[in-house]
């Protein structure tokens, strides 16, 4: 029995409609499992988190939803190819250790992925280091560089670059800003304006032809 | 014993019932009767939907929480976890806890009378395997009128017997907890039982295992099992911490008569429960633990063990565990979230290795609280309805 939250943050309850009635899903560094308690409760799926933070996984069983303690720098391949529909990772691309390697295990465990992160590349962030000459602090991104956990910081221009260069198609990209929230301004300049960006991914079409790489770091 | 802690259960009563049932077993033969010895602590609600089934590991027995008497100085023993406001907690739950067949704590076992020979059963009594457990124990929840356990709950053999419930019988059964747990044991594993039942075996008094008839005891080679087990159950660290190199008596200078505190911890540990324990039920019992694997009868498929099950499962693992490691947690994480099973998993970072899951560790106490909050939930809301 779930007992989901009564409001759910706007970005996931933008990327909950982006997911299947039914679907088994796999969420990579849940959290406190909102949005798994959400898609439980209101899409019947079939959901597992995975998370490291010790409160965060309590937070998880208190709220009935499936969490397993496993860090996703080191244990995704243990799941088999294509074993969910589709796996979401919220927030947490910037703090694994190699995300290309974890881009491609999220749409190798399943065909299709949602992958949300903050852009590094939104005005505030260029401000601040093009005038204060520091790396930059924000709501979204509070932590000093020196004890941070976000080591993979990108932009949405980046982010994107290296979809292509795994061979990752862009189903949908969803920007919001710094209230989750969408509009279409931001939109349009999205690289300059956007605080975070929901995107949809599939496999290329032909799976086979995809280049697989060795990490880059 | 001082007053009773306000979270103990207090003082409880063991109970006794004798079944006149047939209950065949694995082994092909047949227990024309058999009696449980076992305690209850916590009411059944009216709507009897919140009763747990604690199952006892190697060791273990009926007492599991409370005193038997004002006298007593050691409490049942999981008592960090049973009692008011404990993660079985008593207020919410009625918790069942035998000991099973086979055992040497009140339950027909090896030193029961044979009634067919009028003498104790010895090495003649039948092998017993987890599965046998589990249909002894649901003649136990028809005794008392429990259709359904809200949860099995377990650590070590203990949890087998919870997985084991949630595949025979998957509709009488909400939610697994197994904790320290494997989905079967390892060659290493299996190495230790094997060194422990040497022990036994090579002990003069064994006599084939019928020494009770002599009125004798093979407590040398029980002793010595026990030492081999209990150092498996500890980590290097945990008895690093608690012993070191610490000299109980004799002259290290001198090289003359040592005795390190390790050496006489195993003494006692070994001594006291050759003391208490009979050995063909520790015979039987490694040898239950050797044989369970659910997936044996599956094609070795962990996943096919599972599908037909219904039960949500909790597993907790604990770092230092080199008996039961956190990768065997994992195997039955991966085959329950393959076989669509709700599964939640934590790995407890501690440093007292498989015995872990007796100890009062607060993350280990925080995960199970939170998860037999949801059962209690659970139970509320189904008894609403």
């Amino acid at each position: 029995m779930i007992h989901a939250p009564s409001e759910l943050r706007q970005d996931l309850r933008l990327i909950s409609e982006m997911v299947p009635e039914g679907a088994r899903v796999l969420d990579l560094g849940c959290g406190t499992g909102d949005l798994l308690a959400w898609l439980q409760a209101h899409r019947g799926v079939n959901g597992y988190g995975l998370e490291i933070d010790h409160d965060k996984i309590t937070a998880c069983i208190a709220k009935g939803v499936n969490v397993i303690e496993r860090n996703i720098d080191e244990d995704l391949s243990d799941y088999e190819s294509d074993s969910f529909d589709l796996v979401v990772m919220t927030e947490t691309l910037q703090a694994v250790r190699q995300p290309a390697n974890v881009l491609d295990e999220m749409l190798r465990i399943a065909p299709e992925g949602i992958v949300t992160f903050p852009n590094f590349g939104h005005w505030s962030c260029r401000l601040h280091l093009a005038i204060r000459g520091r790396m930059p602090v924000s709501g979204h991104l509070p932590h000093a560089w020196y004890d941070t956990p976000n080591i993979h910081l990108c932009t949405f221009a980046d982010f994107e670059a290296l979809c292509t260069e795994r061979g990752l198609r862009i189903t949908r990209r969803l920007v919001v800003n710094g209230g989750y929230r969408p509009n279409r301004f931001i939109n349009r300049w999205s690289n300059l304006f956007g605080n975070i960006a929901i995107y949809g991914l599939a496999r290329a079409q032909s799976r086979s032809t995809v280049p697989r790489r060795e990490p880059s770091s | 014993m001082t007053a009773v802690p306000s979270d103990s259960v207090g003082i409880v009563v063991p109970q006794h019932v004798a079944f006149d049932t047939p209950l065949p077993l694995s082994c092909g033969e047949v227990l024309p009767r058999h009696e449980l010895v076992y305690e209850t602590y916590g009411e059944l609600n009216a709507q009897r939907s919140n009763a747990i089934l604690v199952c006892h590991a190697l060791s273990g027995h009926h007492h599991a929480a409370g005193y038997h008497d004002a006298g007593d100085r050691k409490p049942g023993w999981w008592e960090t976890c049973i009692g008011p406001g404990k993660p079985l907690d008593t207020n919410r739950f009625f918790v069942v806890s035998l000991n099973n067949i086979g055992g040497c704590h009140g339950s027909t076992g090896p030193s029961s009378i044979n009634p067919d020979t009028g003498r104790p059963w010895g090495p003649d009594f039948p092998a017993i395997t987890v599965r046998d457990w589990v249909n002894s124990q649901a003649m136990l929840a028809d005794h008392l009128g429990i259709d359904t356990w809200a949860a099995v709950v377990g650590g070590s053999l203990g949890g087998m017997q919870a997985l084991q419930w949630s595949i025979d019988l998957p509709d009488r059964i909400r939610h697994v907890v197994a904790i320290a747990c494997a989905p079967r044991l390892s060659a290493q594993n299996i190495a230790f039982n094997e060194i422990a039942r040497q022990a036994i075996y090579s002990d003069p008094c064994f006599h084939d295992g019928r020494y009770a008839e002599r009125g004798v005891a093979p407590t040398q080679g029980l002793m010595l099992a026990r030492m081999v087990g209990h150092v498996t159950y500890q980590s290097d660290d945990g008895l690093r911490e608690k012993f070191g190199r610490e000299v109980a008596s004799g002259d290290l200078e001198l090289a003359r008569d040592v005795q390190f505190q390790v050496e006489s911890y195993l003494h006692y540990q070994g001594r006291s429960f050759s003391q208490r324990f009979d050995a063909n039920t520790y015979l039987l019992m490694t040898r239950a633990l050797d044989f369970f694997d659910p997936a044996r009868e599956f094609d070795d498929n962990l996943v096919r063990a599972f599908r037909d099950a219904r039960a949500s499962y909790l597993l907790v693992s604990f770092t230092t565990d080199w008996r039961f490691a956190s990768e065997r947690s994992r195997e039955l994480v991966d085959a329950l979230i393959r076989a669509r099973r709700n599964v939640s998993h934590a790995d407890i970072d501690a440093p007292y290795g498989h015995d872990a899951f007796l100890l009062p560790i607060p993350r280990y106490i925080d995960v199970f609280s939170a998860y037999m909050d949801r059962v209690a939930i659970e139970t509320t809301e189904a008894a609403r309805r």
